[in-house]
């Protein structure tokens, strides 16, 4: 398990590399990356992502907890950025690894849907208009409230 | 008692974190809330629509009868946008 909030950029590769050095025991991983989207004419460019350092590590240590309670899962990574992106920057990248592939897709979708709504991020968006909070999206919480049902 | 704003609620205020001592029937989130909303017009503004604030209570998230005692680092702010 392994969580990070950091303001430079990641690599993928070498992060899913990372994740099954030296391991024989995985048989798959999943993984989600959430990329900075250039709406267009609404959006001027780029993005500020604030955070809440100390509480946001312990929210996403949490999401990844309650993963591996729910799926037989042989590692998961978090890496989550803040500050300054532009469109087309990696935001976030999620990823688990399990001996089988179904574990590790639902886990991994659990992920992101889950530190959506859990996680202290908020985004401030350039917009012509000047910058903008982002507001928190209803389909954001259906997702993740999909995951109470499932159970 | 440390109070730290986050976010649009931040703007509003107009200040990230600041040192409070509320009297002592301030005693739990909803309270505390109260009381924080009578500090200045931008704290008032902030806090006037309760369901879009959010409080976390040493870093955990907190329902509105939780208590809350001094020494305590309340954080207030907005329903979370990131991933």
């Amino acid at each position: 398990m392994a969580i990070r909030v950091q303001r430079e950029d990641f690599d993928v590769g070498a992060e899913l590399s990372g994740l099954t050095e030296g391991r024989t025991d995985i048989g798959a991983i999943t993984s989600f990356v959430g990329l900075v989207r250039d709406f267009g004419a609404a959006n001027a460019g780029g993005m500020t992502l604030e955070h809440y350092p100390g509480m946001t590590e312990k929210e996403l240590a949490a999401v990844e907890r309650e993963a591996h309670a729910r799926w037989k899962l042989s590692a998961t990574l978090i890496v989550h950025r803040f500050g300054r992106l532009e469109p087309g920057d990696r935001i976030v990248l999620c990823a688990a690894a399990s001996p089988h592939r179904e574990a590790a897709f639902e886990a991994c979708h659990f992920l992101i849907d889950w530190l959506k709504t859990r996680a202290p991020f908020w985004k401030l968006e350039d917009t012509p208009q000047g910058q903008k909070w982002v507001e928190a999206r209803a389909d954001d919480d259906a997702a993740a409230q999909k995951w109470e049902t499932r159970r | 008692m440390k109070i730290l704003w986050f976010a649009w609620l931040r703007t509003r205020v107009g200040t990230a974190a600041e040192e409070v001592t509320p009297p002592a029937d301030v005693d739990t989130v909803a309270t505390l809330l109260d009381w924080l909303a009578t500090r200045s017009p931008g704290h008032a503004e902030a806090l006037a629509q309760r369901t879009v604030v959010r409080v976390a209570v040493n870093q955990a998230y907190a329902k509105p009868d939780q208590p809350v005692r001094s020494g305590d680092e309340i954080a207030i702010f907005p329903p979370v946008t990131g991933g």
